[in-house]
């Protein structure tokens, strides 16, 4: 925990060393405020880079060897390979030959609903990111889990749906979503499909690395995480399926073989390293960011903004808040201008801002498109904080800088 | 100050945004997403994937921040539709003003405002003019790209607020330079085309698509109903045109025209060019960019995208106004009618759809 507060701790002096902390009752220039120490409060789009990530990834980049080569360099990032694969599966709870390595979330997702998911009837909850909605096979029977005001799943619409079909299902369901931060109640989710014979994939791309995850113990049969949402690079992650024996898992393109022929391609090896380490360090350094988020909150809500999602148990560091009547949008380039990098809804290629299908599933209606996201990082400070509230109460108030 | 650039992707806005730059502004752009990228991208329309990528290039390259808004939704209900159900009431609308009336200046100068904005700017070709009396909205230097007709409808609070920086440029060729000396990639970038909506195909298959209860031929009647020919679709006519009528192009001698558009009969109607022009009109919606006179007016109206302007008096009414011209002309229903004095617009409205078209 130490190891963590400090790092932050740097990187704050980095960000603040100079016009922020001096400068707070005067006018500063906004080219300088605005984008030379910008406080980043959107970890769940992705998390500044771990040191100790860094440093494994550097390691790994001077690796020369192809894992797949027989020659000693390629031996070489082999024991590399399996080195990291051997500490992902003991702090995930999980086979090694269990443990596929993958470019990212969004393919360790699809890789499951296409290799698993043959001859199964899709149940898919309703707030899952567009990884999930959008990844299962063409002509896939699909059939969409309700949510409830909180953002849970109702469990007895999925009994009730598990029950009504004759083909065994394949329900997925993340552990944390990406908007609101909240919970599902895994543990009545995999009971129920244990018990209708359902194979149960879950996105954890959140969750993994901020919380002690055991595949074994969750009850999921697979398993998504990322290497960028937990601290480490953007370009690898894992699909992680329960079971002691090597799990059968048809890959989406056959390339070499690699991973034991369930997904093609040479592996990213500093991307792994940096992931696997990403990970240590996360669990290592546990840091309970609910006491900065509350904060956060209750601020925002005392200019106005309501938490979407609050009467659940909830990621500590995710926080939803939507200011009724003001655009997602405006509120996000205001704040952005502002030096404040936060998101609405999840980050999407094209970079607009739109409505967000998680909101609007837990029936808030037109607060979807009102809301942002504001998801603290693992070096968190409360001076990052202090300058959110400072300027999302300016923002909620209409009153600004260039009007100031 | 703080000024939000609209920006197409294209030359003209993207000089906007460089020049404010350089007159030390703080400059923010941001780009409208009308349709889905992923969809089949027209050449030379505004607005698609390319241009975003464009739009986004330029203000990497000048260091200013960029954003895409999203409205997509909005364009469909407030443009695409609206445009739609005009035609199928018979008109001829005309979708710029309907976006740059909503979706421009109304939501993306909302945006603006909401960022603390002091000011709005776009690359439309029309100027600006600190009057005693406010703002005034006036023809730009350069009359070939002259874009005032289709914003008309801009009100005065808007304009206040609008900042249109191209008005003065000479010429095209002059922008193109600009953008050179700025390094802007999109400088040698050909220009948008109007009605940005339609992929591929026509308006027609839009409307139709949309419309499809409209789709089909049709008979083409004389003022009195009697059927003097056929057509492929009510969707290919404007009252005022004398094309595609066929045989019935010319009746007895004389030359005929579209004078009425039935969409739910799926009929034409026409009439003889000679005697199918009227001199009194009525308009609805009209915004005044100056207070309404009650008297009325003597003016120049123009009621069509390129056409010379021609005298008339205009009266306010209760729902709009009366345009008396001095010649009469073929009016085409939906159509934008601008009221100028000199270069300066003074409002103008739009052309409401007669049952009877008044003959002279």
């Amino acid at each position: 925990m130490t190891g963590a507060v400090l790092c932050g701790l740097q990187k704050a002096q980095f960000w603040y060393g100079f016009g922020y902390i001096n400068g707070m009752n005067k006018k500063i220039d906004d080219k300088e405020m605005n984008f030379s120490n910008p406080v980043y409060l959107d970890a769940n789009a992705t998390e500044p880079l771990r040191p100790k990530a860094r440093a494994a990834m550097l390691e790994a980049a001077d690796v020369t060897g192809n894992p797949s080569s027989v020659h000693q360099a390629g031996r070489r990032a082999r024991a590399l390979l399996e080195e990291a694969r051997n500490t992902l599966a003991s702090r995930m709870d999980v086979a090694p030959l269990n443990c596929v390595f993958t470019a990212g979330g969004t393919e360790a997702n699809v890789l499951a609903m296409h290799g698993l998911g043959q001859g199964r009837r899709f149940l898919v909850g309703r707030t899952e990111h567009d990884a999930v909605r959008k990844g299962m096979p063409d002509g896939a029977d699909v059939g969409w889990l309700e949510v409830d005001t909180h953002g849970q799943v109702r469990l007895d619409l999925l009994e009730a749906a598990l029950h009504a079909g004759s083909t065994p299902a394949f329900v997925c369901l993340m552990l944390a979503n990406n908007e609101t931060g909240v919970l599902h109640p895994l543990d009545e989710v995999a009971r129920l499909c244990r018990q209708y014979g359902a194979h149960l994939h879950v996105d954890a791309v959140q969750a993994a690395g901020r919380m002690e995850l055991s595949v074994e113990q969750c009850g999921a049969d697979s398993l998504a995480c990322s290497g960028h949402k937990m601290g480490g690079p953007k370009g690898a992650g894992a699909l992680l399926l329960r079971g002691p024996a090597p799990r059968p898992l048809t890959p989406l393109f056959e390339g070499g073989g690699q991973e034991q022929g369930r997904r093609g391609g040479t592996q990213p090896l500093p991307a792994i390293a940096g992931l696997v380490a990403a990970l240590c360090d996360g669990l290592d350094n546990p840091r309970d960011l609910a006491p900065l988020r509350n904060r956060l909150e209750q601020a925002a809500c005392a200019a106005g903004a309501v938490v979407c999602g609050a009467g659940a148990p909830r990621l500590g560091n995710t926080a939803s808040l939507a200011l009724a009547g003001r655009r997602a949008q405006g509120q996000l380039m205001r704040l952005d201008l502002d030096g404040v990098c936060v998101s609405a809804g999840s980050a999407c290629s094209s970079g607009k801002v739109a409505f967000s299908h998680v909101l609007d599933a837990m029936g808030l209606g037109e607060l979807a498109g009102q809301a942002i996201r504001v998801s603290l990082p693992w070096n968190t400070q409360e001076a990052d904080v202090e300058r959110f509230v400072q300027s999302y109460t300016r923002m909620a108030a209409g009153a600004g800088l260039a009007l100031a | 100050m703080r000024i939000l650039v609209a920006m197409s992707g294209g030359v003209d806005s993207s000089v906007v945004a460089a020049r404010l730059l350089e007159e030390g502004h703080e400059v923010v752009g941001a780009t409208l997403q009308l349709y889905d990228s992923r969809g089949a991208a027209k050449k030379g329309a505004c607005c698609a994937g390319q241009d975003i990528r464009d739009a986004r290039a330029v203000a990497d390259r000048l260091g200013f921040p960029h954003y895409v808004i999203d409205a997509e939704r909005r364009f469909q209900d407030s443009v695409i539709e609206r445009f739609a159900d005009a035609y199928a009431a018979g008109e001829t609308p005309v979708p710029c003003v309907a976006c740059n009336q909503g979706v421009k200046f109304t939501d993306l100068l909302g945006l603006a405002k909401e960022i603390g904005a002091e000011a709005m700017a776009t690359g439309h070709y029309v100027r600006r003019v600190e009057g005693p009396q406010g703002a005034e909205l006036h023809r730009p230097v350069d009359e070939a790209r002259d874009q005032s007709w289709f914003l008309f409808a801009t009100t005065r609070a808007q304009l206040d607020f609008l900042r249109f920086p191209l008005g003065d440029m000479p010429d095209k060729a002059a922008v193109r330079q600009e953008a050179e000396r700025y390094g802007l990639v999109v400088a040698g970038k050909p220009d948008s085309q109007d009605l940005c909506f339609v992929s591929d195909g026509s308006y027609v298959d839009l409307v139709e698509r949309m419309h499809p209860e409209m789709a089909g031929p049709g008979e083409i009647v004389d003022q009195s109903g009697h059927v003097v020919g056929a057509h492929e679709g009510v969707m290919r006519f404007t009252v005022g045109q004398s094309k595609r009528l066929g045989n019935a192009a010319r009746l007895q001698g004389e030359r005929q025209m579209v004078v009425g558009v039935e969409p739910g009969r799926k009929r034409v109607i026409i009439g003889p060019r000679a005697h199918a022009f009227v001199s009194a009109l009525s308009v609805r919606d009209v915004n005044w960019l100056v207070d309404a006179p009650p008297e009325g007016l003597v003016c120049k109206v123009q009621m069509r995208a390129r056409e010379e302007p021609r005298t008339a008096r205009v009266l306010p009414t209760a729902d709009g106004a009366t345009v008396l011209l001095d010649a009469p002309a073929m009016p085409a229903p939906g159509q934008a009618c601008v009221f100028y004095q000199g270069s300066r617009i003074l409002g103008g409205g739009f052309i409401r759809r007669t049952e009877q078209p008044v003959t002279v």
